[in-house]
């Protein structure tokens, strides 16, 4: 194989020949490898696109004094972050307290063992592959709540607090989403979902991709659902405690977590790697970033809401409407399976904004119970 | 009923802040790029002229701080009253401005110059001809139409704010 055909051309279904010894093993080395290097690559890259992006949307410059455009600042920050000293409280549950930040570290990398990055190159195809991402990603949740109970401080406790009651609220929606896709594409499988997307499915699914960004927003606290960490009230919630390489680990994680859930929602909603003339891994990746800038958009624009507020978008808003969406998805599979996709484009658009505009004026509104002036 | 309130707040927000993104950032990168600073102000300096002063102590008596000594003499051969010391406290000051305005003989400027920091206590104290006008001091229009009739109109805009390394 030349090297123009490894660029434009889909890479084998695995990434050695088959006749080579140990077979599966030598997959399952070589993916790992590449998925701990390209997480690692992409949160230096998230923090980069964050901090330069959200202070260009703020009209700012953000930092650029190491190496050219500040691309050197992530490498700065990890080196200054290692150096730091390591201190914890006294009367802190010392092993919760070590364990946490590895607890909530682990699932991110979990994840992208079923994303994949062009056909069949992954490192596990699992059958049950949005199941799997569901299922690990909660477990996050527990290595914050150990954070915020091994601290023994009330502010960690608190903001571990509203991320156990965001996360549990939120996945609902987040899982119903998910479900009208699934339904869609007649798989669970991460990558048939996406060689099943002629159309990608933000277009056939357009209430369930704004359901699914809302509610994965939330789920991996990005503002402006960030309450567990809200600087204003909580210190800095649940790491209030932490220093050092342990304060680090938790924020690999939140741009782990966001670059996780960018890279979901390109595969299930933006037809993953698919796409003309570039090779398919870039696509991946280039649609990945662009979801993840459209995260960092919406943090430089949204205030923080409430904490009921939270939780009344989770049950009165994204619940009901992940519902409808749901029961008319299953109508629209069973009763026109042959139906044209096109037109069907059109339908789930037109009731996209009907059932927005709909809820909003007659049933829920944010910020409901306030006094307006 | 107003047609409002289904998430048009949102999209104008998102619009606000991505226009911000797609033009140049209002900040001024401080030690690499200047703001113009207008040459009327009442900087960190001041200024004495030893051909005006005669030592009549006004400014002396004016300071609110007490930050200005003035110590004269008179000369009998010469037939003249003369300033020996003049020294100004600048750690003092408060670049209020009041002793340029109460000088009699227009012998005090204000500078328009800042970022006068010093790294001694000591070298705060400036006295004679430390005082007297150079171009690395040159004297602010503050108090002195004179000056301000020979300045440019300027405006204390930069054309452009570009970022710009090392």
């Amino acid at each position: 194989m030349t090297i123009p055909d490894l660029f434009f051309h889909n890479l084998p279904m695995t990434a050695v020949p088959p006749d080579w010894p140990g077979g599966y093993w030598w997959h399952w080395l070589f993916f790992t490898v590449i998925l701990i290097g390209f997480v690692l690559i992409m949160i230096m890259g998230a923090t980069w696109i964050e901090r330069r992006g959200l202070a260009r949307l703020q009209s700012r410059l953000g930092p650029n004094r190491a190496g050219p455009f500040g691309l050197l600042q992530p490498i700065a920050d990890g080196i200054k972050v290692m150096l730091k000293e390591n201190i914890v409280p006294d009367k802190a549950d010392k092993l919760v307290h070590w364990l946490a930040p590895v607890i909530t570290f682990v699932p991110v990398f979990l994840i992208f063992a079923v994303v994949p990055f062009q056909d069949g190159a992954l490192l596990a195809d699992l059958n049950i592959g949005i199941l799997y991402v569901v299922a690990i990603s909660s477990v996050a949740t527990v290595g914050v709540f150990m954070a915020g109970w091994g601290s023994s401080n009330k502010y960690s406790l608190l903001g571990a607090m509203r991320n156990v009651a965001a996360v549990v609220s939120y996945e609902i929606p987040l899982v119903l989403a998910v479900v009208g896709v699934v339904l869609m594409a007649g798989s669970m499988s991460l990558n048939q979902i996406v060689v099943g997307q002629d159309i990608p499915y933000i277009l056939l699914q357009p209430l369930g991709f704004l359901l699914f960004f809302a509610a994965g927003c939330a789920e991996i606290n990005r503002s402006p659902f960030d309450l567990m960490e809200a600087e204003q009230e909580l210190v800095a919630g649940f790491h209030t405690e932490y220093s050092g390489m342990k304060f680090a680990m938790f924020f690999l994680v939140e741009w782990g977590e966001a670059i996780a859930l960018s890279a979901l929602i390109t595969t299930l909603f933006l037809s993953g790697w698919r796409g003309p003339l570039l090779p398919p891994w870039l696509w991946f990746i280039l649609k990945t970033l662009v979801v993840f800038f459209v995260m960092v958009w919406t943090r430089g624009t949204l205030p923080r809401v409430r904490i009921d507020q939270l939780m009344a978008l989770a049950w009165k808003f994204l619940f009901p409407l992940a519902l409808i969406n749901l029961f008319i998805t299953a109508i629209q599979i069973l009763v026109w399976p042959a139906a044209n996709q096109w037109v069907l484009v059109v339908i789930n658009i037109a009731i996209m904004i009907i059932l927005v505009v709909l809820w909003s004026k007659l049933f829920f509104k944010l910020g409901w119970g306030r006094v307006e002036v | 009923m107003k047609f409002e309130r289904y998430g048009i707040g949102i999209i104008k927000g998102l619009s606000v802040t991505i226009r911000h993104l797609l033009r140049h950032p209002t900040v001024t990168q401080f030690p690499e790029q200047w703001l113009n600073i207008s040459r009327r102000t009442r900087g960190n300096e001041l200024i004495w002229s030893r051909e005006k002063c005669t030592g009549c102590a006004t400014c002396a008596k004016t300071c609110p701080q007490g930050a200005i000594e003035i110590v004269t003499a008179t000369n009998l051969p010469d037939n003249k009253y003369e300033v020996e010391t003049y020294r100004v406290d600048t750690g003092y000051c408060i670049q209020c401005g009041l002793c340029v305005e109460a000088c009699p003989y227009d012998a005090l400027f204000m500078g328009y110059s800042f970022e006068r920091a010093k790294y001694r206590r000591g070298d705060l104290v400036q006295a004679d001809d430390e005082l007297l006008e150079s171009p690395e001091r040159p004297a602010s229009a503050y108090f002195h139409p004179e000056i301000d009739e020979k300045l440019p109109k300027q405006t204390l805009l930069i054309d452009k704010i570009v970022e710009k390394r090392k």
